[in-house]
């Protein structure tokens, strides 16, 4: 049963990924006055399987200089917390794999993992390119790291539990956005920047690093790097929709419909973002994360626990 | 089948710890001491403490480790290999070895009798969960020793601040 459960939820996901790129392509390509991906199948519906194929056949190429064990992991280290996470989420109020009661502790312990497949790509390609990205890209993750974790201790707090299934039924009544605001909007420039998404896609940036990280990788390990991307995207929503929006709570429609809508939200918010903003400068980056993130999670964390403390 | 777990997290992470000491390139010792991380998380969590679990994933293996190879990769790793890696450690390996035996006869010599520290902290985690209790007894029993705990971390940070500015500052 949990076999079955775990194949349903690797294949919808693997294959929501791959139409992330399609939405992407697709709604960028509106933003921007373009029509994108029309020639495969209907308006180019198609597409991210024949993208999917031409990645699965292309030559696979491992440079010279390279560690190899180290280039070849690398990847799968990237990819496998990304999934892996999908463990403790809850899709509606039935459909979830673990009922664990650290569930928040685990998705940010095991997804904190997915920076060292960026920084050993960087390192083990012996590329400068991709060294420069890789640790570009660490810097960034470990400083918003932190700020992901201290943003979402206010919902913690007000929901008394780690575990996702309690914190989504503490928000039976109001949803936890409403009492949170900051925590929300603190959480929201935190999972953008931990994704490695516009406006912080630092470690990627095309016009000073070539790719950044995985500059050197092609074919499938390059298609990982990629997945994991998006699957970090929807970690991240997923996130979100748990902990601030109620999780599947909504009325007439069943628990699944309204989670798959309010991480579809976010979903689009993220493509949205990067259609509208330009990139950060990286002192810029960490500035804004050090001195003005920072210090409001921590104001947030004391408002919450005077307030809670006085008047609940 | 909880034995054959246990021995099977063991063996993982007793070679994974052989491998950090044995391999020439820093990056892969690196890179098993992060696996060693993870075995003994597992047997953390055979033992239901699934908290410190967590913890050690995310403060060891997630955050100084991503420190700690952060600052190797900035060495030439040709440059390492010349260097004998026993020297002068001799002295040093040998007296926080007999530390190190001393404090698991400690504990094993403990653990033996049900009326330990050990025993009533596992009561206390049945009744109202991992979370709670250890949160509990952080800021009851355990306060004081926290407290100075935070401090002299509170201090390490400063200092380290005061050394990185002293150098931007020259």
């Amino acid at each position: 049963m949990v076999l079955v459960k775990i194949i349903i939820i690797l294949g919808v996901i693997l294959l929501v990924v791959a139409y992330l790129t399609y939405l992407e392509r697709k709604v960028i390509a509106h933003l921007q006055v373009r029509i994108g991906p029309m020639r495969v199948g209907w308006h180019g519906l198609l597409q991210p399987i024949a993208d999917g194929l031409k990645l699965l056949v292309k030559e696979d190429i491992i440079p010279e200089k390279a560690d190899k064990w180290v280039f070849i992991l690398s990847p799968i280290i990237c990819l496998v917390p990304a999934f892996v996470v999908y463990a403790v989420i809850p899709f509606s109020q039935h459909f979830y794999l673990a009922n664990i009661n650290i569930g928040i502790l685990y998705i940010i312990s095991i997804s904190a993992l997915g920076v060292y497949g960026i920084v050993l790509a960087g390192w083990s390609s012996n590329s400068k390119y991709a060294l420069l990205g890789g640790f570009r890209s660490a810097a960034q993750m470990i400083s918003y790291e932190i700020f992901l974790g201290f943003s979402i201790i206010g919902p913690l707090m007000l929901a008394g539990s780690l575990n996702t299934l309690k914190i989504v039924e503490a928000q039976s009544g109001v949803w936890f956005i409403i009492y949170q605001p900051l925590a929300f909007a603190l959480y929201l420039i935190a999972g953008i920047a931990e994704t490695n998404r516009i406006p912080f896609d630092l470690p990627e940036a095309e016009t000073e690093l070539v790719a950044g990280f995985h500059t050197e990788y092609s074919g499938m390990k390059f298609a990982f790097f990629f997945l994991a991307e998006y699957a970090n995207m929807m970690v991240v929503s997923s996130m979100a929709v748990i902990l601030f929006l109620g999780g599947w709570k909504g009325p007439f429609l069943p628990g699944i419909v309204w989670f798959a809508i309010k991480v579809g939200a976010f979903l689009f918010l993220f493509i949205w973002l990067r259609g509208t903003l330009p990139r950060y400068r990286y002192d810029q980056l960490m500035r804004i994360g050090w001195k003005i993130m920072f210090p409001l999670c921590l104001l947030n964390i004391a408002l919450t626990g005077i307030i809670y403390y006085l008047f609940l | 089948m909880h034995q054959i777990f246990f021995w099977g997290f063991a063996l993982l992470a007793v070679f994974s710890a052989l491998m950090v000491i044995t391999r020439r390139n820093v990056v892969h010792s690196a890179l098993f001491l992060i696996s060693t991380f993870f075995w003994v998380a597992a047997i953390y969590i055979l033992l239901e403490a699934e908290l410190l679990a967590a913890i050690q994933i995310l403060v060891y293996a997630g955050a100084i480790m991503v420190l700690i190879v952060f600052t190797i990769l900035l060495i030439h790793v040709e440059e390492t290999k010349i260097i004998n890696p026993w020297q002068r450690q001799r002295p040093i390996a040998i007296l926080l070895g007999v530390f190190l035996l001393g404090e698991i006869f400690l504990i094993l010599s403990r653990a033996l009798f049900p009326e330990s520290i050990a025993g009533t902290a596992l009561q206390q985690v049945a009744q109202e969960g991992n979370t709670e209790a250890v949160g509990k007894l952080l800021y009851t029993k355990y306060l004081f020793p926290f407290e100075v705990a935070s401090i002299l971390l509170l201090a390490a940070m400063i200092g380290a601040i005061v050394m990185a500015k002293r150098e931007i500052e020259k």
